[in-house]
């Protein structure tokens, strides 16, 4: 791997020097402070005079303020955060030229791809660490709530199945800037794959699952099964977007409380019973029990994403390049 | 020039889709010569530059550089060859320095080895009172005569010029083929010096060797080409009267 550490190295400095990376942080850290501000103004005022339950803490990241909490926010724009980083990570080192530079020095080619991946997801784990710590300080100051231990661990896997998030996202920035010559092109193609993933797969589910399993709602009562398939079929489309991976993951990592990813559960008697056994909040292996899943499936996308880039950028002839 | 072969290519090849770029090329190149690699744009001398480099594959034949196959041993032919490509590139956002600080940590020198030779190298092209200027703010020839510093950085055997002095005005050409031969005057590097500037070729090449369309039509010394066409010495005739000649004979 000669020559890694030297692009990781560059590509690190550029990262934190960049205009592009002071901005979004910017507007990141403002974001989430003030979501934080907000959720903790209101806790603060709805635990006054009462005993403070388990994991207040963690209301922190979950409460929604005033418009949406710190986990919804992270969801939604986290992308932005690593499709920044990435979009124009090839095509321009190749339109400048100093692509032939770099691979005609004694390095292997790999470690290009490599060395600016690594670097990418590195300035995402300390931006993420950063404004997490910033987020923590500033609760601690406002609902005047030590996190336990195992909130601790809860933040501290919420943070990395963030970062996971976004490398995924990082990962396609990547691909569209090896793919693309054009710098434009590359930022407009990795905005529409965010667009499509963020906005319209949740549509595109419940088009498929009502053509799959028409109900009609106008004769009466539907029947309790169809129902179930067709927001099985919609559930499971759905999935196809990490944003959903990554919510329902997050979801129930940050919330002990909950005790699934779905939003609506139909039970009988005795799932009812069984379910029971559960009163008191997930234990931490409990609720990874619940997400392993989604965390696999993030990570696998991820690695999906940059394997493709990687075999791509192998086989391009240097011609192009 | 009597050393010893350095490069050497046996019916080198290459094929994009149905245009052959390279065809059937068989070369070789001595120690401390400057070969001067001559042909319109399109005639494979670039992707000559590239198989020797192992950055493109041959669709075949073979070649050897300095003993090693440039396709399957690709590292320890790129720690002996120097590049200067066409459109020569460098990070416009660092300055000189800080290019060649991150070239030579990519050839594995350290910063405290490395500082010294950097001064160094950027002395030798004239650039030290530019040295922590952006190279954004450089003029094309400063930037090609910052390629060369690179090379005196790298001290590679071999050095592949691609069109150093493309777009240069009559000084800074001049200046530059003057660092050029300087390199395998004083450091012994091996020279395959692309270029369209005929005249400059002439003043500085031990060998020349003109190509087109993917074949390689004539090599030799000057003298031996215009004896072979003009059957007079190479003072009497120009490389562009030999050029145009060769040229005329294969496209007529």
């Amino acid at each position: 791997m000669t020559g890694i550490g030297a692009i990781f190295r560059k590509e690190l400095s550029d990262h934190f020097s960049s205009y592009r990376f002071t901005i979004i942080f910017a507007l990141i850290a403002m974001a989430s402070l003030i979501t934080t501000y907000m959720a903790g103004i209101g806790l603060r005022e709805e635990l006054a005079g009462v005993a403070k339950p388990n994991f207040v803490f963690l209301m922190l990241f979950t409460s929604t303020g005033s418009v949406f909490s710190l986990v919804q926010f992270v969801a939604f724009f986290g992308p932005l955060i690593g499709l920044l980083l990435g979009f124009d990570s090839i095509n321009r080192e190749r339109s400048s030229g100093t692509l032939s530079t770099l691979v005609s020095q004694p390095i292997y080619r790999d470690s290009i791809i490599n060395g600016k991946f690594l670097a990418g997801v590195a300035t995402i784990s300390i931006m993420l660490v950063a404004i997490v710590l910033v987020v923590t300080g500033l609760g601690l100051k406002l609902i005047g709530v030590v996190p336990g231990p195992e909130e601790i661990l809860r933040i501290g896997l919420y943070l990395v199945i963030s970062i996971i998030y976004i490398s995924f996202w990082l990962g396609v920035s990547i691909l569209f800037s090896i793919l693309f010559r054009g710098v434009a092109t590359s930022a407009l193609a990795t905005l529409a794959v965010w667009i499509f993933f963020s906005f319209f797969i949740s549509i595109g589910a419940s088009v498929a699952a009502n053509a799959m399993v028409p109900i009609d709602m106008h004769q009466g009562q539907p029947n309790p099964e169809l129902v179930m398939k067709r927001l099985k079929i919609q559930r499971n489309v759905s999935l196809f977007s990490p944003m959903k991976l990554y919510n329902d993951a997050t979801g129930i990592v940050i919330d002990p409380t909950r005790k699934t990813t779905q939003s609506f559960v139909m039970m009988g008697q005795i799932e009812r019973m069984s379910l029971e056994r559960f009163q008191r909040p997930l234990s931490l292996p409990q609720s990874l029990f619940i997400v392993i899943p989604h965390i696999i499936s993030l990570i696998a996308i991820t690695f999906i994403c940059f394997g493709i880039s990687y075999a791509i950028f192998m086989k391009q002839e240097i011609r192009s390049l | 020039m009597s050393g010893e072969i350095i490069i050497q290519t046996q019916g080198l090849t290459k094929v994009y889709g149905t245009q052959r770029a390279v065809s059937d090329l068989n070369l070789t190149v001595r120690e401390g010569e400057i070969f001067g690699f001559l042909g319109p744009n399109g005639s494979g001398k670039t992707t000559t530059l590239l198989m020797l480099l192992g950055l493109t594959e041959p669709t075949g034949g073979w070649a050897r550089v300095a003993g090693f196959d440039p396709l399957r041993e690709s590292m320890q032919v790129k720690r002996i060859i120097g590049y200067i490509p066409e459109n020569i590139g460098f990070y416009e956002d660092m300055s000189a320095a800080e290019n060649l600080h991150f070239i030579a940590r990519l050839n594995g020198m350290t910063d405290s080895m490395s500082t010294a030779r950097i001064a160094n190298a950027l002395a030798s092209v004239g650039l030290s009172g530019e040295a922590d200027k952006k190279v954004g703010a450089y003029s094309r020839g400063m930037r090609q005569r910052l390629g060369i510093a690179e090379i005196i950085l790298k001290e590679p055997k071999i050095a592949f010029l691609d069109e150093p002095t493309l777009g240069l005005d009559p000084e800074a050409t001049t200046r530059n083929i003057e660092f050029i031969q300087s390199l395998s005057r004083d450091k012994g590097i091996t020279i395959i010096l692309s270029s369209h500037d005929l005249k400059q070729v002439q003043k500085i090449a031990d060998r020349v060797g003109i190509m087109l369309e993917g074949r390689m039509i004539a090599v030799g010394t000057l003298d031996e080409l215009a004896t072979e066409k003009f059957g007079i010495g190479d003072r009497q005739v120009s490389l562009d009267d030999l050029y145009m000649k060769y040229f005329q004979e294969v496209t007529l």
